[in-house]
């Protein structure tokens, strides 16, 4: 047979080979130690010496041409073979995934983070106290004696007459200046308790209290940090005031206003500089130091936030309401 | 304290708006809570006279009436009201009038007869007023004048919400005073005069507790018409301040104590028997009160006494015997300074709070006694008639309070405020505040009034300076302090983390009550005594928690009646248990806890849907626990926790110390604590996992690692936990890694025992490990195993 019929025999069989195995045979066929292609070869010995070199010339490219087109045809063949296994494992790729569920943290304690990252940047570090509390550190150190105004406004919920719950976090304070000597520079998160219940009072919310006793501590600079605090705590410029007030720990005292979205004010903290008697129940020089004081309603800022309108929200653990803040 | 503005303004009448003298007030530190019309918006209201009065002839309850409302022509009204009687003078809504509420009056026909016109009561009008039936009005209103200007009705209720240090401002006089200061005005006092005595008759006046008492001013007046109504003018100033008009006495009384911030008290002098005596009360001794309580009165509550008996609780309440009614002929005020240490929480104490006492515990001016007495008697008699005696006085000067003067630095002012206000504008404050003021160049010398209980130390006049120069207007600056860095423990771990690490594992941090219901309570921890609140919201909110349990299985119920079936809730905060030799005889114990209840996931198209079991809440406390790097020092052994299911609880040690439960909760309280699905619980000691000791590095083998597999049949009972210690504990150092993969009963296992499979993963630190060297590793674990498991290897 002619070499090129061979090659064009053997081009067409590549062709028609559908799979490797089928191309395979198609090598063996022409290229394997019985192949047409190699029996020529071995029948090169019959020719003459001098048409020897021309035709194993010819034959070896015939080779070589039937090796590339059976290497290109085994690659066509994977690719179709990969393309069609992969096309068995095609998925619904809009079926919900796998998720390990994640929950969230309460929204109050997610104000308290807040609270305790601004002021932590500037140094204040978190304190925390007892819950029952005796009445040295509730009210006593406070400079609120006994039957003193200011105690009736606490709605206070008494075990004896001597302990309580705590109805403010500024024991914790108390209980740190009489550890630690200035400069000081704390804040108290913590749960505090008022026997009141209704739609704007729970017996049971959160405050954080804030203290800073050092040599050159002013009122000037307590009106900046609370500024300060409450421009970053609801990310916008807001209108403030500093109303004077009345707390027994605090001379000169203020409650703070901020002006809400309708125009009013409403009150978001309260706070002074603290009460010489207070420094002097704790040892602390109070005409070298003064000191500074706030206290927050943590609900309080938080229903500001995020649009909370009923506080007793906060305390049913309402699933549904809860997965809102995550 | 809530007043009339129009009121204020007869003392101080500054040239700004109410809205403008609220905020003035609040900015002051008397903060304005609420600032009312005393009337709705209403017009063409008349005075009228009823001149002509008559049965309906077709209805019962209806009268007809001519009222002259000063047009010349009578008007013709019909009117329901049971008090309408001829001659009255009376509030005429005439047609065209618009009454609050939008209400037209026009012509009408009421049962056949001509209405033109509407005689009112308060309610139609807007006014706050208990009164049924029509306006009455004085016999000397103008007919023909409008009602409003009659009534001056263009005013305002404005209630400050008082501060508890400055009683001085719980006055018109008070306030004023302020409103003077703050707009610098002149106070306009109004002209009293001091009254004549037309009778000899006095009473004498003891000061048996003088401390408490250092003075008493007493005067008899007789022959007094109680029956005499109250001047409109004054029963409107009362009701605009909150007070209803009862008798012309305590009219006049409560119109004193509203005008100057006075109380006064008025007995029937024929009930009184002999003098006067303010003392304590003895033991045992009783009084009714003006509201008919007999209260049994404690050794320390001082009383106003005649000879015979305790007669009023002095400055809180009168009491009944002594007091003045209707038909009382002959009277005995008092007027008293009571030091305020001496009733300060008297009147709590017996469940009173009056006001009267509300001023005497934050202090009375002591100086005012007689300005009160006879302001008071003058408007008395101008109402009453009758004559009055001369006024008692019985006094211990050693015991009136001293107003000592406070020294005031410039340095002081200027380090505590921050800023420097100019001396000149600080003394001009003081003296403005009614201070009496000297200055030498760096401190002031200030003489304090009699009427301020609220000032005796330097801090004091400070915020008195501040307030009136006004905290807008000192600046704000941030506080300046030395760059000091703060205590970063890197081995505590804080809350935060770990309630994170449960959120991450789909748990929703709650926040429940420290008070819970003291049923629930006890049902899971009936050996424990929990501290309970005498005084509650609600029994159901008594109890203080000793375990977080209890809330968060409210939490749960409370979801699973709203048809949640993935629960998974984590908690801190701090359990209250009694224990006598902790401070205030509780321990405060922060822990660590959670719930789950319902699935263990969410229905799930390729993880199907299963409920939680033991084994997920132990995964997720095992997660807690490896935040503290040191997972292999806690231990969880099976034990019995009446709160919990007897056989799936478990005690979490940390070496012999327990830090913990978990568990599935009993299920025999489901249905009293509303669960309606297998639920299970733990709770952490907060110490025992918030420590992260610091991590001590050690070089990695460079040699490769080798797995074996064992499997062993072990008796049923063989607790996994307790082998794999075992395995631990024989100390082979080679030991890197040891898991329990399989855990098999059935077909090819004896019964009552157990396949338990382990992986056991060996490296050495210094060489290859031959066949060998693990051949003999392995026989020391598989020794220890059969010596103390009774295992043998499984085929």
């Amino acid at each position: 047979m002619q070499l090129e019929q061979i090659v064009e025999q053997a081009e067409s069989a590549i062709a028609a080979a559908d799979s490797p195995t089928a191309l395979d045979e198609v090598r063996v066929e022409y290229m394997g130690k019985k192949g047409q292609l190699t029996e020529l070869l071995k029948g090169l010995g019959k020719l003459d010496p001098s048409e020897r070199r021309e035709a194993g010339q010819k034959i070896n490219e015939a080779k070589q041409q039937v090796q590339t087109s059976i290497n290109a045809r085994k690659e066509l063949l994977k690719a179709a073979e990969l393309a069609q296994k992969l096309e068995a494992e095609r998925i619904d790729v809009t079926l919900p995934g796998r998720h390990s569920a994640v929950g969230g943290v309460h929204p109050v304690t997610q104000t308290i983070r807040r609270i305790e990252q601004f002021f932590g940047d500037l140094g204040f570090s978190v304190k925390e106290g007892p819950e029952v509390e005796d009445g040295f550190h509730n009210f006593d150190a406070l400079n609120i004696p006994a039957n003193h105004p200011a105690r009736a406004d606490h709605d206070t919920f008494y075990f004896t007459p001597s302990t309580m719950l705590r109805t403010q976090t500024s024991g914790v304070q108390i209980r740190t200046m009489e550890n630690e000597k200035p400069p000081l520079r704390i804040i108290s998160p913590g749960r505090v308790y008022r026997n009141d219940y209704d739609q704007t009072h729970t017996p049971m919310f959160h405050q954080v209290e804030g203290l800073m006793v050092d040599t050159d501590v002013s009122f000037t600079q307590l009106k900046g940090i609370l500024e300060d605090f409450l421009n970053h705590f609801f990310e916008e410029s807001l209108t403030v005031r500093f109303r004077p007030s009345y707390f027994p720990f605090t001379e000169p005292s203020a409650e703070v206003d901020v002006m809400g979205k309708d125009g009013k004010w409403l009150e978001v903290l309260g706070c002074g500089m603290v009460h010489p008697n207070v420094l002097k129940a704790v040892g602390i020089d109070s005409e070298k130091y003064t000191g500074f004081a706030f206290g927050m309603g943590v609900e309080r800022l938080t229903m500001l936030r995020y649009g909370v309108n009923d506080l007793r929200a906060f305390f049913e653990n309402d699933l549904r309401f809860l997965k809102q803040f995550n | 304290m809530k007043f009339s503005e129009q009121w204020l303004r007869e003392w101080v009448n500054p040239d700004i708006s109410s809205h403008e003298l609220s905020e003035q007030l609040s900015m002051a530190g008397l903060e304005v809570d609420a600032v009312e019309p005393v009337a709705d918006e209403f017009h063409t209201v008349v005075v009228g006279e009823v001149i002509e009065c008559g049965p309906h002839p077709d209805a019962d309850k209806l009268q007809i009436t001519k009222v002259d409302v000063g047009d010349g022509e009578p008007v013709d009204i019909v009117c329901g009201a049971s008090n309408c009687r001829l001659g009255i003078k009376v509030a005429v809504a005439k047609v065209g009038a618009v009454l609050p509420g939008d209400f037209k009056i026009k012509k009408a026909k009421l049962r056949g007869q001509p209405s033109n016109g509407m005689l009112c009561s308060f309610k139609e009008l807007g006014l706050i007023d208990e009164h049924d039936g029509i306006i009455e009005l004085p016999a000397d209103a103008p007919v023909g004048e409008d009602y409003r200007k009659y009534l001056q009705l263009d005013d305002n209720s404005i209630d400050i919400d008082l501060t508890p240090n400055r009683g001085d401002c719980l006055s018109i006089r008070g306030i004023a005073r302020e409103v003077g200061v703050l707009n610098r005005l002149d106070v306009k006092v109004p002209e009293s005069n001091k009254v004549a005595a037309g009778i000899e008759d006095t009473l004498s006046i003891s000061l048996s507790a003088a401390e408490q008492c250092p003075r008493y001013l007493g005067r008899v007046i007789k022959g007094v018409d109680l029956t005499r109504p109250t001047p409109v003018w004054m029963t409107e100033k009362l009701r605009r301040s909150g007070i209803r008009s009862i008798d012309p006495v305590v009219d006049v009384t409560n119109y004193v104590l509203l005008e100057l911030g006075h109380p006064m008290h008025a007995f029937d002098l024929d009930s009184l028997e002999g003098n006067i005596d303010v003392r304590l009360a003895k033991r045992k001794e009783q009084l009714t009160l003006l509201d008919e309580q007999l209260v049994e009165l404690d050794e320390d509550t001082l009383v106003i006494s005649d000879e015979k008996k305790a007669l009023a609780m002095a400055g809180v309440y009168g009491g009944k015997n002594s007091g003045v009614t209707e038909s009382s002929k002959n009277i005995f005020l008092e007027s008293a300074f009571f030091a305020p240490d001496a009733i300060l929480g008297k009147a709590r104490r017996y469940g009173l709070h009056t006001d009267a006492s509300h001023r005497y515990e934050r202090g009375v001016d002591p100086q005012l006694q007689h300005t009160a007495m006879e302001r008071a008697t003058e408007l008395l008699l101008a109402i009453c008639g009758g004559k009055a005696g001369p006024v008692t006085e019985a006094v211990a000067e050693a015991f009136l309070p001293k107003r000592d003067g406070i020294t005031l630095r410039a340095s002081r002012l200027a380090k505590v405020l921050g800023v420097s206000i100019a001396n000149d504008n600080v003394t001009e404050i003081l003296e403005r505040l009614g201070f009496d003021v000297s200055f030498d160049g760096e401190q002031w010398q200030v003489g304090i009034p009699s009427y301020r209980f609220d000032l005796s130390i330097e801090e004091d006049l400070i915020e008195e300076v501040a307030r009136v120069y006004g905290y807008n207007s000192i600046q704000a600056a941030p506080p300046a302090a030395q760059l000091r860095m703060t205590e970063r423990k890197e081995s505590q771990l804080s809350t935060h983390q770990l309630v994170d690490a449960m959120v991450s594992r789909g748990y929703q941090e709650a926040i429940t009550y420290s008070f819970v219901d003291p049923k629930h309570q006890a049902l899971m921890f009936d050996e424990t005594a929990a501290l309970t609140l005498p005084h509650p919201i609600s029994v159901d909110m008594s109890s203080m928690r000793v375990s977080l349990w209890p809330g968060l299985v409210g939490a749960v119920a409370h979801n699973q009646k709203r048809q949640q079936s993935v629960l998974a809730f984590v908690e801190t905060g701090l359990r209250f248990i009694p224990d006598e030799s902790a401070e205030n005889g509780v321990r405060q114990e922060a822990v660590i806890s959670g719930i789950r209840s319902g699935k263990a996931h969410s229905e799930h198209w390729s993880e199907g849907d299963r409920g939680v079991d033991f084994y997920d809440v132990k995964g997720d406390v095992e997660a807690l626990l490896a935040q503290t790097g040191n997972i292999a020092a806690f231990r969880f052994v099976a034990s019995q926790n009446p709160a919990l299911h007897p056989g799936q609880s478990a005690a979490i040690y940390c070496g012999s110390e327990k830090v913990g439960d978990i568990g599935a909760l009993h299920p025999k309280f489901d249905k009293a604590l509303g669960l309606n699905q297998r639920t299970f619980v733990f709770e952490l000691s907060l110490s025992a996992v918030t420590q992260r000791p610091l991590p001590l590095a050690k070089p990695v083998s460079r040699y490769p690692s080798i797995r074996r597999d064992l499997a062993l049949v072990v008796d049923k009972h063989v607790a996994a936990g307790e082998l794999i210690a075992a395995m631990e504990n024989v100390g082979v150092k080679q030991l890197v890694d040891l898991n329990l993969f399989d855990v098999y009963v059935g077909e090819g296992v004896p019964e009552g025992k157990q396949s338990l499979a382990l992986s056991v993963t060996l490296q050495d630190s210094d060489k290859t490990l031959e066949e060998a060297d693990v051949t003999e590793l392995m026989t020391k674990f598989i020794e220890t195993l059969k010596s103390e498991f009774n295992a043998t290897l499984r085929d």
